[in-house]
């Protein structure tokens, strides 16, 4: 009896202590973070010595050669300013930089990928800091075109994208286009296509010839994006999928972007892509291409390095328009905006590193190193009929035309997860092109409405 | 009186007992407790891990069984505890039966260490080696086009129907060594002279294993279970490296949807939620299994 009554007590007390520390204060709760009213300036040598903590995700050959020379270079000019340099993968990043800036030790200037989940979801917290006085100050409002400086806004409360302040700049453009064998393309007589119909209608005759027409491997989950986001931009064209994206308007149930997905179906059926897809690794289709064993491979510019050492002469790269249209499209932005946190004491210094790293003469280290700048120089003229050549005019001519869709992943925070895996059971054939885009539609809904 | 006194005296025992499990139910609390905790509250919160959060009620809870994907994961950790329990269990008894029998064997130790090594190799190195096994050109696929079998390869983690399955049988590499060790200790302690009057009796290999051995094994089978099973439900490491939970959501485990909820998609109070449903879940199916443990075995 005694036993059983001191048992009453402990498991009351313990109901207690749960029902107490669930009514203690909600997690997160409300930050109240000064605005930042201080004048900015250019002058950072006045602060005296200045560490500065930056997280970066260039973390790959060509761009972390450039962000070390960079840094250097920085250092030297000024002596008093140190740069911490950590350094993350994107994935890592992702999955590290908000538990970082929720911390007492916060770092001064950090790569924030754009969109809702994560710069969406920082601005609302307040955690990184409009740069729009730095902008005045070094220029980047005139330095960059007025796209690419939108996919770097938010509206202070974190809830509408490419509109109000600026908070960050990219150091590299990136686009997502077709990869395409020269050879392979001549020994065939095929010229290279320049809209998606033109595209499709080589297809057969390359399948025909007993040649692989796109390598494509998907098990990582994320080149599922680039593949769909290339076809749905070339049939409904940038203003639909860019008000989609954005949340403008439109519904992933649309016409078009049932249709994007019945093409990817077709071209499972009729063997265009890799076979077994989904337990192909991206590199693996990658490394296929480049032993020329496809004519086609659909990734990003920032495999530039690796394709232009395989394959050399025989590398193009071209992107599609859609059919009534002279403006390629495709989906691309810019590298991962370079933004201050809201914490950091050095703004001023963090500004001027942030102008330093992204500036035209850091356009000139990073095309000496192999990277896409965001705005090339105006006198970049790379050797023609090469791969830097190809890209280089198709970067130019789809940031002239206003052809640039934001990834497709930005549209809800849990979009990334959705669309994967999505594109994985269509082209397994585990759902339908109505299916998927209703799987799509679902998920964006469910944001757009709590918004 | 003098049987009072006794009981009084233990009983003073008994609460500076307490006072040694201090430091370690401190312990406990400060790194196991309040996080628990916090996790459970964290599960009643609509929250994104940065802005303010607002109060959902069980929505979470209610999610677990209305949402489609969260409501897979745990199927497929109940089709997970079939490889990762299940089959090395079953095995593992069968292969005892055998190799009992040859006990007095040279290299015994040996061998057995040989079958334990997949337990003590990180588990990310024995998820990198399954994926180059299971990949369209590894291992299994150059055997079955060794025997002429060549229409049924495919990329084993990438098919919607072989993926899960997949990822089980690498659970069932890992548990078959770890169960043969505890099952081959068993018994070993069982006194020679039982085999010995059985077989005098007539008893065959058979009656042997069911009469005497597997009743001797229930002890060691009430642990692999526990081990196994425990390790079926919170598979994170060999679905994160071999699958990221696809194709589409087809391997998806409820470890796994708590973490990338928690740290990908901003879904905070949702990962609680199936983080708290999870612990929950062991901690019960822990007991029943523990309803196997002989009594009389400490």
């Amino acid at each position: 009896m005694k036993k059983f009554s001191r048992r009453t007590v402990l498991s009351a007390g313990t109901a207690a202590a749960i029902a107490l520390a669930l009514e203690a204060c909600a997690p997160g709760g409300s930050k109240t973070t000064t605005a930042t009213s201080a004048a900015v300036s250019t002058d950072i040598a006045s602060a005296g010595n200045v560490t500065l903590t930056v997280w970066d995700q260039n973390t790959d050959g060509g761009i972390n050669t450039a962000q070390t020379q960079l840094n250097a270079a920085f250092m030297k000019e000024h002596p008093k300013v140190k740069i911490e340099r950590v350094t993350r993968s994107f994935a890592d990043l992702k999955t590290t930089l908000k538990l970082a800036l929720t911390s007492k030790t916060a770092p001064d200037v950090v790569q924030v990928n754009q969109g809702y989940p994560d710069m969406g979801s920082f601005v609302q917290g307040q955690l990184i800091r409009p740069v729009d006085d730095y902008a005045k100050l070094y220029g980047w409002d005139s330095y960059y075109p007025q796209q690419l400086l939108d996919l770097n806004r938010f509206t202070p409360d974190g809830k509408t994208w490419q509109a109000g302040n600026l908070y960050g700049v990219s150091q590299t453009g990136e686009m997502v286009g077709l990869y395409y064998n020269k050879k392979i393309l001549a020994d065939l007589s095929l010229k290279a296509p320049r809209t998606i119909s033109e595209f499709e209608a080589l297809l057969p005759k390359i399948k025909a010839a007993g040649m692989l027409p796109i390598s494509y491997g998907d098990v990582e989950k994320s080149p599922g994006i680039h593949i769909y986001g290339i076809v749905q931009a070339a049939l409904a064209g940038k203003q639909a999928v860019s008000d989609l994206v954005t949340g403008k308007g439109g519904a992933w149930t649309d016409d078009s972007s049932v249709k994007a997905a019945q093409t990817l179906v077709d071209w499972v059926d009729k063997g265009y892509l890799t076979s077994d897809a989904n337990g192909i690794s991206r590199d693996a289709a990658l490394a296929a291409f480049n032993s020329g064993k496809s004519a086609f491979t659909i990734t990003g510019t920032w495999q530039l390095a690796t394709v232009d050492k395989a394959l050399g002469a025989d590398a193009g790269f071209l992107v599609l328009a859609p059919d009534s249209s002279a403006t390629p499209v495709t989906t691309g932005g810019e590298g991962l905006a370079w933004g201050i946190t809201a914490a950091s004491k050095n703004a001023d210094a963090a500004a001027a590193y942030i102008d330093y790293v992204t500036n035209a003469n850091a356009s000139q280290v990073l095309i000496d190193t192999g990277n896409l700048p965001t705005v090339p120089p105006k006198d970049w003229a790379p050797k023609p009929n090469t791969l830097t050549a190809d890209i280089a005019s198709s970067w130019k001519s789809v940031n002239e035309g206003s052809g640039m869709v934001p990834y497709l992943d930005y549209s809800t925070p849990t979009f990334y997860d959705t669309l994967t895996a999505a594109v994985q059971e269509l082209t397994a054939k585990q759902k339908s092109p109505t299916e998927f885009a209703a799987a799509l539609q679902a998920d964006y809904s469910a944001f757009i409405g709590k918004k | 009186m003098a049987a009072i006194l006794p009981r009084r005296s233990r009983r003073r025992v008994r609460w500076k007992a307490y006072l040694y499990v201090l430091p370690a139910f401190a312990f406990f609390a400060i790194f196991l407790g309040v996080p628990l905790l916090q996790t459970a509250q964290y599960s009643f919160y609509d929250w994104n891990g940065i802005g303010p959060s607002t109060w959902a009620g069980v929505q979470n809870y209610v999610d677990l069984i209305l949402d489609q994907k969260l409501r897979d994961s745990f199927v497929h950790a109940g089709i997970l505890i079939f490889f990762f329990a299940a089959v090395p269990v079953v095995l593992a008894l069968a292969l005892t039966a055998i190799i009992s029998r040859g006990a007095r064997m040279r290299g015994m130790s040996i061998f057995r260490t040989l079958l334990f090594l997949p337990q003590v190799i990180a588990s990310v190195v024995v998820a990198t080696t399954w994926v180059a096994i299971y990949s369209p050109n590894g291992l299994v696929n150059q055997l079955l086009r060794a025997v002429g079998l060549d229409s049924i390869t495919t990329a084993w983690l990438g098919g919607f129907a072989t993926a899960l399955p997949a990822v089980g049988l690498i659970g069932s590499w890992l548990g078959i060594g770890l169960c043969l060790v505890l099952f081959l200790s068993g018994v070993a302690n069982i006194q020679p002279e039982l085999f010995e009057s059985a077989r005098l009796e007539g008893a065959g290999p058979v009656r042997e294993f069911l009469s005497i051995t597997l009743p001797a094994l229930r002890g060691p089978i009430a642990v692999a279970l526990t081990l196994t099973v425990v390790a079926a439900l919170k598979t994170f490491d060999l679905v994160y490296i071999t699958t990221h939970g696809g194709p589409g959501n087809a391997t998806s485990v409820p470890a796994y949807e708590a973490y990338n909820r928690a740290f990908n998609t901003g879904q905070v109070g949702s990962a609680g939620a199936v983080a708290v449903v999870l612990t929950l879940l062991i901690l019960i199916i822990t007991v029943f299994i523990q309803k196997l443990q002989p009594k009389d075995v400490e």
